[in-house]
């Protein structure tokens, strides 16, 4: 069980990358961008092929970006050239990306459990260090500290260079972009460079994500970003309710700790006896209706109990 | 510093919707000068703000700016040069970001934007000099979401935002007609404070006749697409809502068109 719960963290930082795309698009832009299902798997296509091919996987991960970056530059081009509506701009790109993906691996999947990683590598970097024995007294003794605390302190790495790039000027337009798109214009932002310019950001995350979960799964496979939009919109949805928004700081802060709390649901829910491991995309479905209707219930509650404390004082009177 | 050429606009042209929104439209205003726009529905006075701020191309004609003809620069360079103020006190401002990322955003209108953090120290200190022109408060509400305030404090704030940077040309859409009366006389007064400060050249629409009247030093009314009477300095001065609405009545043999005309 303990190990269970470790590796949904590990693989939670990890995705965490990904929420925090989904967030720069959705929340920060306002666009619903389904581009990330495809770009998520580019990231893992082209981290897997370079790997294959020998580039150092390092390299190979920030070329995954990359390669993320031009996917939903792509995105925002057909939405403000094309006047294509942001959903279906995305549909378009994800279906379009499917076929691209397969053309980068040349088959369906890729193994990598016999190259060097990032993940392997990082690990090894890490024995040398002993710092796991160093870790001992903890109790809880995993395979390895490594990939847990490097992913996130990367995750974090991210969320503060997030932060920082949305405080700038053109930060700060991009934000002005997804809120008030007149405004941000009549003081002479060229939106349509912005939207891509933001969409671009969001899915070279999502596809670094994928770059990463990929290398830490030991196989890139084409269908593994079916989904993932949801994954990301529970991680921030989740995040949002229990870790609240209110400042950016926050709410990337939240965004990470969704992400990482989504795992965490997932692998115990998974443990139910009569549920599958083909159920978890129904189980995700259902996090995120939970987590959109739970707090309108519970303010509707509230409101009502409010309602009945003035009827009772009323009475009183 | 503003100059209108020729300026003709159809909207739907060919079809049965075919509507003329400006025909021989003719306009030149000179550095500092303050005109004032009214017109019944429909005169043209909103498609003559959209063509100068380039949110609208005209079909013939051409739109001068500061002696460079800006008639094919696209609405958001064009946007270096003009301040604007809309109707709807929410559109000017951006509800979910605090008052001092606003003005930032405002700051950088006349410049390239890179990766400069936006509310800087030094900028913070301007921004807070300037907020003090309203009398609001709001130098001492910086990290405030936008969202959080009144109708009349938006617009106010989204007046200081089109102003401070001191445009070529300021746009003043009706920025006064959805507040109530007291606010409204706020944002009036502080409209002619601020552009008597800077000096801004300025284009303001209203449906106030009296506003038309008491603000700026030339009048223009429209009708149908033209210019159907304009005064100057001197003319206006002498200008009543009742010789006002007379004119109209004898260009045009009918009765102007009240039912938004705020008379007195």
């Amino acid at each position: 069980m303990p190990s269970a719960i470790f590796g949904s963290i590990e693989a939670g930082a990890m995705y965490a990358l990904m929420a925090l795309g989904v967030y720069l698009s959705f929340r920060v832009l306002d666009f619903p961008d389904l581009t990330v299902d495809g770009s998520f798997v580019t990231g893992g296509a082209v981290a897997a092929v370079l790997i294959v091919g020998g580039t150092n996987p390092f390299l190979a991960t920030i070329l995954a970006f990359v390669a993320g970056f031009l996917a939903g530059s792509v995105t925002g081009l057909l939405h403000t050239k094309g006047k294509i509506n942001p959903l279906l701009s995305g549909i378009i790109m994800m279906i379009a990306l499917y076929s691209i993906n397969l053309r980068i691996m040349g088959k369906s999947n890729i193994p990598l459990l016999s190259e060097e990683t990032v993940i392997t590598k990082l690990t090894d970097f890490w024995q040398g260090l002993g710092l796991d024995n160093a870790l001992a007294f903890i109790g809880f003794v995993p395979k390895t500290w490594a990939i847990l605390i490097l992913m996130l302190i990367l995750a974090l790495f991210v969320k503060v260079m997030i932060d920082w790039f949305l405080k700038t000027d053109i930060g700060l337009a991009i934000r002005a972009t997804g809120n008030n798109e007149t405004m941000i214009r009549s003081f002479s932002a060229n939106t349509d460079t912005l939207k891509i310019l933001g969409l671009g950001l969001s899915n070279g995350l999502v596809a670094l994500s994928g770059g990463l979960v990929a290398q830490y799964n030991g196989f890139s496979d084409v269908g593994m970003g079916i989904g993932m939009i949801v994954i990301g919109l529970a991680s921030v949805i989740i995040g949002e309710a229990i870790f609240g928004a209110k400042t950016i700081f926050r709410a990337t802060l939240a965004v990470i700790g969704g992400a990482i709390l989504y795992r965490i649901i997932v692998t115990l829910a998974l443990r139910v006896e009569f549920l599958e491991t083909g159920d978890m995309k129904l189980i995700t479905a259902l996090i995120v209706v939970f987590a959109l209707v739970l707090p309108k219930i519970l303010e509707k509650q509230k409101e009502r109990q409010r309602k009945k404390k003035r009827m009772l004082q009323a009475g009183m009177e | 510093m503003l100059e209108l050429n020729q300026i003709h606009k159809i909207f739907n042209e060919g079809t049965p919707d075919e509507k003329i929104a400006l025909t021989q439209m003719n306009l030149d205003l000179h550095q500092g000068d303050f005109m004032t726009v009214i017109g019944s529905n429909g005169a043209g006075k909103s498609t003559l703000m959209n063509i100068i701020s380039g949110k609208l191309i005209p079909d013939v004609g051409q739109v001068i700016i500061d002696r460079k003809n800006v008639s094919n620069v696209k609405e958001n360079k064009r946007a270096r040069l003009i301040g604007r103020v809309f109707q709807d006190p929410m559109a000017g401002t951006a509800p979910a970001m605090t008052i001092e990322e606003n003005l930032a955003i405002a700051y950088t209108r006349t410049r390239s934007r890179g990766l400069h953090i936006g509310v800087s120290k030094k900028r913070k200190a301007f921004f807070q000099e300037k907020l003090e022109m309203l009398h609001l408060g709001l130098e001492n509400r910086l990290q405030a979401k936008v969202g959080l305030l009144s109708g009349g404090e938006r617009q106010a704030l989204s007046l200081l935002m089109a102003t401070f940077t001191e445009p070529k040309i300021l746009l003043l859409d009706e920025h006064t007609a959805a507040l109530d009366p007291s606010r409204a006389e706020l944002i009036t007064n502080l409209t002619k404070e601020i552009v008597g400060k800077f000096q801004l050249t300025t284009l303001m629409v209203t449906h106030n006749m009296q506003q038309a009247i008491d603000l700026g030093n030339r009048l223009i009314m429209m009708d149908k697409g033209q210019i159907i009477f304009s005064a100057d300095e001197k003319q206006k001065s002498q200008l009543t809502v009742e010789k006002l609405l007379n004119e109209f009545q004898q260009i045009r043999g009918e009765k102007m068109n009240s039912d938004r005309a705020i008379l007195a």
